[in-house]
């Protein structure tokens, strides 16, 4: 198993993506782990601010080399901001996923509850290595 | 599910990190550590080794070996010297592709290079038309092992390791030689667009040879590279792939491969079809298309024009070199002139797209 990197600020979908509070919104990407088994990101399709979606609901995608990959909602909510940058830096996924390479802020509709069922750091590191050892 | 075949190198590739899944009945490595990108960039600019023993290898020897493979397929073999190599099809009666073929007329006998997902199926269609031949078939995938060393320092990697001349050996020939001390047939061929090399040996030496070319190929940075970036670097110079853009269900014609049919060799299988398809048009093209509003095609997607559904993408992707996003496709024959305006619906958006000119990436060995 690979040594991948875990913002402990962050708490994870089992789908990979990773949500930070900051204020009454939160960021959200996808996690170091996503990112390398998705390898070389080529693209991220964004969707446009002010939708809303539902929690588990697929927002947009991440596309590498080989394959697109949808990304889900980690908190039900509005789009209020996305990552334009991404569209000509798609790159960054792989070179900074906790950082430059954010995808979107939510204003969450229900972040209490919904924060409660997602996993912390080193949950998350568990999930994945047995992820990982299952052939994921 | 079958149980999976391993190529002897298996073990060699996961020790060098490499991500290995399952392609055409193998588990074959798909990306080594340094990733697709890396892979597509070190073929291109310089020289990258790719293990690709789940191809098949078919002979065909005897008294009417050539006049069997002329029937059996499109391309007329009168044309080649002993030596030359050269891509083909082989088609069923209705112009439809059992397979695409790279042809190597060795001293004796005929050596044909069939795609894994095929290699079953050509054999038993070659030996069901075997029938009032005086010929030998022989399978010899299993002891045959293949490796493609790729690039502009393919010839630099591989002269150290082979008494050949290769400055004096033209793209698409083939030699008796000798690689890494080993007895090797030598092709200078291959299915990247780069001048390269594929390499013929007998399978029990496999870890000798791939660790031979790998250490002759550091001073010009070579790296293993896997199906991703085989993918990548055919699809730029628009090579077909079968299940892509050839199948049973495609004549060459439609797919823009008629250059590869001789209709004045005589008559061969799926000759009538052909001459029809060629004759009247074919009703569907493979096009080239490039996405206006940045958005990946992927295999499966719909073509539309005017909203309505007219074709599907075969493969697409970030193309690499080229810098564009960009597939390929069959749409109706009227749809397929450069400059025709068309969409792509990309998870349930169409996306604008425009029909451009093919390649993506002109081979170096048309340049």
């Amino acid at each position: 198993m690979k040594e991948y990197t875990y913002d402990r600020n962050a708490r994870y979908a089992r789908t990979h993506e990773w949500v930070r509070l900051d204020g009454s919104e939160v960021v959200s990407g996808v996690s170091d782990v996503a990112q390398d088994l998705l390898s070389d990101v080529v693209f991220v399709d964004l969707p446009a601010v002010g939708a809303t979606f539902k929690q588990g609901d697929v927002f947009g995608a991440v596309e590498s080399v080989k394959a697109a990959e949808d990304v889900y909602m980690p908190l039900s909510g509005t789009i209020v901001a996305v990552n334009g940058e991404l569209a000509d830096n798609a790159e960054w996924v792989n070179q900074d996923p906790y950082g430059k390479a954010w995808f979107i802020r939510i204003k969450p509709a229900n972040a209490a509850a919904e924060m409660a069922t997602l996993m912390d750091a080193a949950s998350y590191k568990k999930y994945a290595e047995e992820e990982a050892a299952q052939g994921h | 599910m079958p149980e999976l075949q391993r190529t002897r190198l298996y073990a060699t590739h996961v020790a060098l990190g490499a991500r290995l899944v399952p392609f055409a009945g193998w588990e074959m490595p798909v990306q080594y550590p340094s990733g697709p990108l890396a892979e597509h960039h070190a073929v291109r600019r310089s020289v990258g080794l790719f293990d690709i023993d789940h191809m098949g290898q078919v002979e065909v020897r005897g008294p009417d070996a050539t006049a069997f493979l002329q029937r059996l397929q499109v391309w007329d073999l009168n044309k080649m010297k002993e030596g030359d190599a050269r891509y083909s099809l082989a088609c069923y009666a209705d112009g439809g592709i059992v397979d695409d073929l790279f042809i190597y007329r060795r001293p004796d006998r005929w050596f044909v290079v069939v795609n894994a997902s095929n290699r079953a199926k050509d054999v038993a269609w070659f030996r069901a038309h075997a029938h009032g031949f005086k010929v030998m078939l022989n399978d010899v995938s299993d002891e045959t092992y293949m490796l493609a060393l790729q690039g502009p320092q393919a010839q630099a990697t591989l002269s150290p390791l082979c008494p050949a001349n290769l400055a004096q050996m033209p793209f698409h020939t083939g030699q008796e030689t000798t690689v890494a001390g080993v007895p090797a047939y030598l092709g200078a061929t291959g299915y990247t667009g780069e001048y390269g090399y594929e390499v013929f040996f007998p399978a029990e030496k496999a870890e000798h040879v791939w660790g031979a070319l790998l250490e002759a190929g550091k001073p010009y940075g070579i790296i293993p590279c896997g199906l991703a970036a085989r993918d990548s670097l055919r699809f730029e110079p628009c090579l077909p792939l079968y299940g892509h853009e050839i199948s049973a269900e495609v004549d060459p014609i439609s797919a823009g491969l008629g250059w590869t049919v001789s209709f004045d060799k005589g008559d061969f299988l799926g000759r009538d079809a052909l001459l029809q398809t060629k004759l009247e048009g074919p009703g569907d093209r493979l096009v080239a298309l490039e996405m206006v509003e940045k958005a990946v095609p992927r295999q499966g997607y719909a073509v539309l024009a005017n909203d309505v559904e007219v074709g599907r993408v075969t493969t697409g992707m970030y193309a690499p070199t080229a810098d564009r996003y960009v597939g390929l496709a069959y749409v109706p024959a009227d749809l397929a002139a450069i400059g025709t305006e068309l969409a792509v619906l990309v998870r349930d958006k169409p996306r604008a797209a425009r029909v451009v000119k093919k390649p993506f990436y002109t081979p170096a060995y048309r340049r």
